[in-house]
């Protein structure tokens, strides 16, 4: 059965069709004895592939496929500027069809700020909030720096001599050294962030002792944290996570908390039963086992939100973003 | 257990019928993508991740390495083939094999691509094997000013290796310097020279410019010469094989060329195509046929071809060792790993013992299973320059636009696509050199970035650049290598030196 994989049939990607998940989704549909609402979806990942949301797109397409949400899922890859060219594509061509969804995320409201993207958020239909990770701050384990309240206490006393490594400019983790940085009384436009782009570069530089700090998601540092090359001082969420040895950065006294999630929106223009109809689905897959097996095996939370409050979420979300990006001097 | 028995038991896994039976489809498939320009490894192993979910742990590992090697063999064929680069490793394979190729050497080339990057692969899987925690350390010693400083040593040994006219090689380097400009600045999240296109923000696709270039420019070069030599270039003439010269210039090539880009393919920074550039100013310098460079001179398919494998097994250093991808297909293989419960990390040398050896062994055969693909298919290939010339290039063209558009369907970059085809057009019929534009794209924003991150981390003081050892013998490697040629040129060595320049195209 792998070697159906030549190359045009791989490029439209007809991916998990091969025979164990088919039956298998044959089998769930008949025993639900539930009509087949088999609608057909594309899912656009608007990065590479290999990263957070191309792994989401892909994972949504197998659950989907095998827990008979829908018979075919196709995944395409528009990658650039934190989703942003994805997105802009996604707007102008998937306007009122209700097959066609996009992934998305945190890195997402700042990159569309931050490249004065011409589309954003508002120009396509939030579904639900799926996934999410907690920001995690640590120093190379040979740093004499031993608590948060240590590395914040030497930031404030001179800005510019703590370097911090972590993705993208104007990331989630650049935003969390602005607002750890602001909550510790320090100006946002004098902390000294220094951008790597992903694949473990960030990580490279701290374990090398390159940088002072480092800021990352927290699945990116754990194993290194549990091998003892990494020091982990706080966590952005908003309560102690299970199994993890770290303050909250509420709990150490500096009042930040950040989630980076990840979320599914349809195309814009859709009519309510559209909405309502995808909705469904979506809702069907966040609660199947499938999905819940594929969170435990990535490590992913689930952060399942849905409807009004994800939109009421969302919009907060955007704000604080954009005064804080603003505080940075990223955004104008 | 130790490593040697770990090994042994990986490869009596690896040589069971129905993994061969996987190697070989991995193979098959990695080196058909890797022959298409555009369609990269990363995306290949991410549409079959969701196929290896019926097959177990090991079976969907040496899929994974096939496709791995084979996406790094497969872009030479058709940058020697065709001047067509599939992969940014493979772009300055097309500077000499493409030359070798005309000159009715094809055969030869596609060999010594093919056992180089047998050999590389070879040394640098047991390199990988035997050596992974020591070469890891040595990699983090490499930050930010050192990349730099190697980004220099690059830049200069590569422009240098252009021959005489050092205006004309510098003017395309600064067009590819400037091109390298376009899009989202990594270290602020501006955006620069995109004038509002979406598509630019992401900067220049390096595969449509080398594409671009070297294939579109070349055709509309020979279309411009207007008919009268239609096939006569192309003929095959003399061996298939490689003569015993062949071989006595390829060995030592091949093995530098794996020196070069195993430790560079470790460094979480570097790259397979660093390794390539760095390769092929080496062979240029110590080779003993200068003439021929520029020409199709053998070492400079050789070196660069083993360099880029080698890179490709050091690029696993990393993620074997704490866990970090530093390329987009390493980043699929950890999806791989972690659908089989492992937490890829500095402790999986440890934790998961028979998965990470399984690999390597898997990579042993996945390599081994190239070559017994490749060095037949080489008969076949070379048949391909029989093609009359307009048929030939007429595919080209459409082989290069399907393949360009394939990853990225829109307007911009069919546009992109043209525009550098004709600024390659033009370039060639100035005698300005092709190879630094490429060169430019690839390493400029490496070397700036490295080079801002450096004098953030040291708060703006540029002395820090050469404050450490590896940045400062870097530095000065880079300054013997500008340096040098002036000096042989003022001795009178500059005549073969000019000769070369104007041979490069």
């Amino acid at each position: 059965m792998p070697t159906k994989g030549i190359i045009p049939d791989m490029i439209r990607d007809k991916g998990g069709k091969h025979m164990k998940h088919a039956l298998f989704g044959a089998m769930v549909a008949a025993a639900l004895a539930l009509p087949a609402f088999a609608n057909d979806y594309s899912i656009m990942a608007p990065a590479s592939p290999g990263g957070g949301w191309d792994s989401t797109a892909r994972t949504m397409q197998e659950v989907m496929q095998a827990e008979g949400i829908s018979s075919s899922v196709q995944v395409t890859n528009v990658p650039g500027a934190g989703g942003t060219v994805g997105l802009a594509q996604f707007v102008a061509s998937a306007s009122g069809d209700p097959s066609q969804l996009i992934v998305g995320g945190y890195v997402m409201v700042g990159a569309i700020l931050t490249n004065a993207s011409p589309v954003s958020l508002a120009d396509v239909t939030p579904i639900a909030r799926l996934t999410g990770e907690a920001v995690a701050i640590v120093v190379p384990a040979a740093s004499p720096i031993q608590d948060i309240k240590g590395l914040v206490d030497a930031m404030a006393a001179d800005p510019g001599a703590v370097s911090w490594a972590g993705g993208s400019a104007g990331g989630v983790d650049h935003i969390t050294v602005g607002l750890l940085a602001k909550a510790a009384g320090v100006d946002p436009t004098k902390i000294n962030y220094i951008a790597f782009s992903g694949g473990g570069e960030a990580t490279a530089a701290i374990l090398g002792n390159q940088v002072t700090a480092g800021i990352s998601g927290l699945g990116e540092f754990l194993p290194q944290v549990q091998a003892g090359t990494m020091r982990l001082l706080a966590v952005s969420s908003d309560a102690r996570i299970e199994g993890v040895d770290a303050p909250t950065l509420s709990e150490a006294g500096y009042d930040v908390v950040v989630q980076n999630w990840r979320m599914v929106a349809a195309a814009p223009g859709l009519s309510d039963e559209q909405k309502a109809q995808v909705s469904a689905d979506i809702e069907k897959l966040a609660k199947s086992a499938g999905w819940q097996k594929a969170l435990a095996d990535k490590g992913w939370a689930d952060t399942y939100l849905a409807g009004a409050d994800f939109e009421a979420q969302l919009a907060k979300e955007i704000e604080a973003t954009t005064a804080i990006l603003k505080d940075i001097g990223l955004v104008q | 257990m130790d490593t040697f028995s770990f090994l042994l038991q990986g490869l009596a896994t690896a040589f069971e019928p129905i993994m061969l039976l996987y190697a070989l489809i991995g193979v098959t498939l990695g080196t058909a993508v890797g022959v298409l320009p555009g369609i990269g490894p990363a995306l290949t192993v991410a549409l079959l991740l969701p196929v290896t979910y019926g097959l177990d742990a090991a079976g969907s590992l040496i899929m994974f390495a096939g496709i791995y090697y084979g996406g790094m063999y497969g872009g030479s064929t058709t940058s020697i083939l065709l001047n067509t680069p599939g992969e940014s490793a493979s772009v300055i394979t097309a500077l000499e094999g493409n030359k070798m190729a005309r000159a009715g050497r094809g055969g030869p080339a596609l060999a010594t691509a093919a056992i180089g990057s047998f050999v590389a692969g070879l040394i640098a899987t047991l390199l990988l094997a035997f050596l992974a925690p020591h070469v890891v350390k040595l990699a983090l010693v490499f930050g930010p000013r050192e990349y730099f400083a190697l980004m220099v040593l690059a830049f200069v040994t590569v422009s240098a290796a252009f021959g005489e006219s050092a205006i004309k090689g510098l003017v395309s380097l600064f067009i590819g310097l400037a091109l390298a400009m376009v899009g989202i600045d990594q270290l602020t999240g501006q955006t620069r020279l995109a004038f509002g296109v979406p598509q630019l923000l992401d900067g220049i696709e390096v595969t449509t410019l080398a594409v671009a270039m070297f294939a579109l420019g070349e055709a509309l070069f020979v279309a411009a010469q207007g008919p009268g030599n239609d096939g006569a270039v192309l003929a095959i003439k003399g061996r298939v094989k490689m003569t015993a010269q062949d071989w006595s210039r390829s060995w030592k090539a091949w093995l530098r060329g794996t020196g070069i880009g195993f430790p560079i393919g470790s460094m979480p920074a570097g790259g397979a195509d660093i390794a390539s550039f760095l390769s092929y100013a080496t062979e240029r310098n110590l080779t003993k046929h200068p003439e021929e460079f520029g020409k199709g001179a053998i070492e400079g398919v050789a070196g660069p071809e083993a360099a880029n494998n080698a890179a490709a097994a050091g690029t696993l250093v990393p993620l074997l060792t704490l866990g970090l991808p530093t390329t987009a297909t390493a980043a699929i293989m950890l999806a791989g790993f972690q659908q089989f419960g492992l937490q890829p990390g500095p402790l999986l040398f440890a934790t998961a013992p028979d998965l990470v050896w399984g690999l390597i062994a898997s990579l042993l055969v996945a390599n081994v299973m190239l070559l017994v693909l490749n060095l037949p298919l080489i008969r076949f290939w070379i048949l391909l320059l029989k093609i009359p010339q307009p048929w030939l290039y007429g595919g080209i063209l459409v082989f290069a636009t399907l393949g360009t558009l394939g990853v990225n369907p829109s307007p911009v970059e069919l546009t992109m696509l043209v525009l550098f085809g004709t600024l390659g057009y033009l370039m060639r019929l100035y005698g300005y050199p092709i190879a630094p534009v490429v060169v430019g794209l690839i390493l400029g924003p490496m070397a700036e970035q490295q080079l801002r991150r450096a004098l953030s981390i040291s708060q703006g003081d540029p002395m820090t650049l050469v404050q450490s050892p590896i940045a400062a013998v870097l530095l000065a490697l880079a300054a013997v290598a500008l340096i040098l040629p002036m000096i042989l040129r003022a001795r009178g060595r500059g005549d073969v030196l000019a000769q070369v320049g104007q041979a490069e195209d």
